[in-house]
């Protein structure tokens, strides 16, 4: 535990509603953005900040400091933005199976794979290919969307991903694998030299 | 190793935890398919566009406080308290 969280959490612990307000006022935007890039609704998104900011005042008597405040409350935000998604009437989704590369009987592809173009190194480029790939992610089918993100942007390793997902690690992987693939496959004609 | 093999054992070999057996296949079957080598150029850019929005997801946090969210969940643990 640091120093600067130290003398935070004890007054925490006292019910110090100064530190409270700090608590909450730091913290609020970069969680508001986290569970908007699972939620993609503001109302869900801001939904899902507070009931984590209520679990989380709730269960601070049991946090003994093992990790940073601020990646413990990103951790209890994410699982009530799974939780709320779990509990919204999803939309039709595509199959895996349709995002993936189709192969003959021989084990070829369908169509042979072209060269992609390099990415952009102009800001403005690099902006447009950013919304451009988070629009794809969200084309993925949820199972595999939300393994994306956890491991791929969020950077929550394999063994928490999975208990947040109530998966084994070993699906993790293989949902994450099929997920890239999938992306990948998503992105193909936005990078194929031809196009560019 | 066919090319649907090779897609099989992508993540593998891209995050070097591929056994040295199979990745020895895997590179000879690159040897000798280009469509493959573009296939796990394209991986690998995709890999690096994800790194890059993630990187970019922790560096970017708005600056602006959502005041009527933080009052609303200061207000809320007040009533949970009472």
């Amino acid at each position: 535990m640091s120093d600067t969280q130290t003398p935070l959490l004890d007054r925490l612990r006292l019910g110090d509603d100064a530190a409270y307000e700090e608590l909450v006022r730091e913290n609020t935007p970069r969680l508001l953005a986290v569970a908007r890039r699972f939620l993609r609704n503001e109302e869900d998104a801001r939904d899902a900040v507070q009931e984590g900011f209520m679990s989380a005042f709730k269960a601070l008597p049991r946090f003994e400091g093992g990790s940073q405040v601020s990646t413990w409350l990103h951790r209890i935000v994410v699982n009530a933005s799974l939780m709320k998604l779990r509990t919204k009437k999803r939309k039709p989704e595509r199959s895996i199976e349709d995002l993936l590369p189709s192969y003959k009987e021989d084990g070829h592809p369908q169509e042979f794979f072209e060269a992609w173009r390099e990415t952009g190194h102009d800001g403005a480029v690099r902006e447009e290919e950013r919304s451009m790939v988070r629009d794809a992610i969200d084309e993925l089918p949820d199972n595999y969307r939300n393994v994306l993100l956890l491991r791929d942007i969020e950077g929550i390793d394999t063994s928490e991903t999975a208990r947040l997902l109530d998966l084994t690690p070993g699906a993790v992987k293989t949902r994450l694998h099929r997920a890239r693939l999938a992306l990948r496959q998503l992105l193909d004609p936005y990078f194929r030299e031809a196009t560019a | 190793m066919t090319c649907q093999d090779l897609a099989d054992f992508i993540i593998d070999y891209v995050e070097e935890k591929l056994p040295d057996v199979q990745r020895t296949t895997f590179e000879e079957h690159l040897a000798v398919c280009p469509s493959c080598i573009e296939y796990l150029k394209s991986y690998r850019t995709t890999k690096m566009v994800l790194d890059d929005l993630g990187c970019d997801a922790q560096e970017r946090v708005p600056s602006e406080v959502p005041e009527d969210l933080v009052n609303a969940i200061l207000a809320a643990r007040k009533v949970a308290e009472d």
